[in-house]
């Protein structure tokens, strides 16, 4: 079972790979060494928070792309050129392909952050002359952004299981949009009541919970993060992605392909 | 022991905005195909031999009944490692190239490294593909495609091939080869179940044919026998004009060329016409049967009623 998961997301993987996706690393770290001498005729200070703000952006907003504009596709590119026909009917289960595709866009999404990582320290590296603890701190916010990428991805998957690729973007998109505001809808549901409440918590605990993973701005100004707070994202963004891909396979199990 | 077994499999989609439709994809189907057997399943597009092969597939859920493959349920996981399947109009990874996705495939079926090591060359070799072995498949032709696709379905020495019209598109040389191999296949004891509306190719191949029509089976049975039982006629070639009068008087045409005399007689009056010919000292040159084609049996059984037991 394992091999053929690992089989599953090394074939998707290398499919996103050699569909030029990773191109837009070296796009984005020619930018950011190009954009040096610009942050430079900046005040040292602002200079720097200017820099991880602008870096963790574009590694958040390329990320997000990726999730889910490649993760609606990952399904229903194969049903739609049937390329899932030779696969599913070799002795694996519908749930290890699913779960395969996961693992490989994940593989392509951690590969992308690393590289775009690397050019972000390289930058830092380059203005500082030398790395502050500080630039550590930074590396949490790095991780949540990967751990956000990893629930979009699942997201993606479960809505592309039932739904057409528009419509698996349109509902991922709207998960993002209402997940980064989950932390003001549970602020909302702590101070309301009766049924107003229950929707509130409910749909709060239902949506994923983008808004604690988005550090940007406390790494920005060297706050630093709490261990407890790592442990706990990483938990949940583990079990909610797990829960969503159970859902995907679930759905897909019982599909009719066309 | 059989190597495919389909009892009352039933495919009704539910259509129309509110699911209020019934569209009937395949109608309660009792197939059973021995093993080493080539079998053809004939029909018209949209007859349900896509849908039926699918079904086996799990790629879709029939609505009612069972199947069984090399004896154990169709549902079982493990019956795949069994069977191999080439789709209708095949369309594969094309960033691949065909050693990448043979090398996929065969790992997914379970064979290790050595044994694909060994394998893949050979069979590439064996589908004209050898040369092409580290090309990307989005190069590739749909003749290629296709012997791609049958050698991906064969990779893992499957017992049954299920093949979705294998030769469609094809130019005559892609069918031809396509034939060959099918054949190769039979040789080598696999069992062959195949879907086609090219039906001299079912004649050519096959040892027992279905025919499916509208979600239908119309009938089954051996090729030979099938077309036996349409032959109505047959065509008589002899020398000497001395018997012609007597020939028109029992009612068929003759053709004349030179001395040579050619008659289409029907076939429960043949005695009668050798009779005459005998009593006429005509010298016989040949007889031998006319239409009974499959593609003329195939045509008739479309308008058949439905059978609904294959023994």
């Amino acid at each position: 079972m394992t091999n053929r998961i690992r089989d599953i997301a090394f074939n998707t993987f290398r499919e996103t790979v050699r569909d030029r996706v990773l191109y837009n690393l070296v796009f984005f770290a020619l930018l950011l060494v190009a954009t040096a001498p610009l942050l430079g005729q900046i005040s040292v200070g602002v200079q720097r928070v200017l820099l991880v703000n602008l870096s963790l952006s574009a590694i958040s907003i390329f990320g997000i792309v990726i999730s889910i504009f490649v993760g609606i596709s990952l399904v229903s590119k194969e049903i739609e050129k049937r390329t899932l026909y030779p696969v599913l009917s070799r002795p694996i289960g519908r749930g290890e392909f699913i779960v395969g595709k996961y693992f490989g866009l994940v593989g392509t999404l951690l590969v992308n952050t690393l590289a775009m990582s690397t050019g972000f320290y390289l930058e830092l590296l380059l203005m500082a002359r030398s790395t502050p603890r500080a630039d550590a701190n930074i590396l949490f916010g790095i991780y949540f952004l990967f751990l956000q990428f990893m629930i979009l991805i699942s997201l993606s998957l479960l809505f592309s299981s039932f739904s057409s690729p528009l419509l698996s973007a349109l509902f991922t998109l709207s998960m993002f949009v209402a997940g980064t505001l989950a932390g003001d809808l549970r602020s909302f549901a702590s101070i309301s009541s009766g049924p107003q409440k229950w929707l509130a918590t409910a749909t709060s605990y239902l949506i994923p919970n983008l808004s604690s993973l988005n550090v940007i701005t406390r790494v920005a100004h060297d706050q630093l993060i709490p261990p407890a707070l790592l442990g706990y994202n990483t938990l949940y963004a583990l079990l909610y992605s797990a829960a969503t891909v159970s859902g995907a396979v679930l759905i897909f199990s019982r599909r009719n392909l066309k | 022991m059989l190597a495919v077994e389909i009892l009352g499999l039933e495919k009704i989609y539910k259509v129309g905005f509110w699911h209020e439709k019934q569209k009937i994809g395949l109608r309660s189907l009792h197939l059973e195909v021995p093993q080493g057997e080539v079998f053809g399943f004939l029909g018209p597009n949209g007859a349900g031999k896509t849908t039926t092969l699918k079904i086996l597939m799990r790629l879709i859920f029939p609505t009612s009944g069972i199947a069984r493959i090399l004896g154990r349920d169709w549902r079982d996981p493990s019956v795949r490692a069994g069977i191999g399947f080439l789709p209708e109009q095949p369309y594969f990874y094309d960033h691949l190239t065909p050693i990448e996705l043979l090398n996929y495939y065969g790992s997914l079926s379970g064979l290790s490294a050595a044994d694909r090591r060994s394998r893949i060359p050979k069979l590439l070799e064996r589908v004209g593909l050898i040369d092409q072995g580290k090309v990307q498949l989005r190069k590739f032709s749909k003749g290629m495609l296709q012997r791609i696709g049958i050698a991906q379905a064969v990779l893992h020495e499957p017992e049954v091939v299920f093949l979705d019209e294998p030769m469609s598109g094809l130019d005559p040389v892609g069918r031809r080869d396509i034939r060959d191999f099918i054949s190769s296949l039979k040789r080598e004891g696999k069992t062959i179940f195949f879907s086609t509306h090219i039906l001299s190719d079912a004649e050519a191949l096959c040892d027992r044919v279905a025919v499916l029509n509208k979600g239908e089976l119309r009938a089954v049975g051996i090729v030979a026998d099938l077309v036996a039982q349409n032959r109505s006629r047959f065509e008589l070639v002899w020398q000497g004009k001395s018997a012609i009068p007597e020939m028109e008087a029992l009612g068929t045409a003759c053709y004349v060329a030179g001395d040579v005399v050619r008659a289409a007689v029907a076939s429960d009056r043949l005695y009668a016409f050798l009779d005459v010919l005998k009593k006429q000292n005509a010298q016989l040159i040949s007889l031998n049967p006319a239409g009974g084609s499959l593609e003329e049996y195939f045509l008739q059984r479309l308008k058949a009623p439905v059978v609904m037991s294959t023994q």
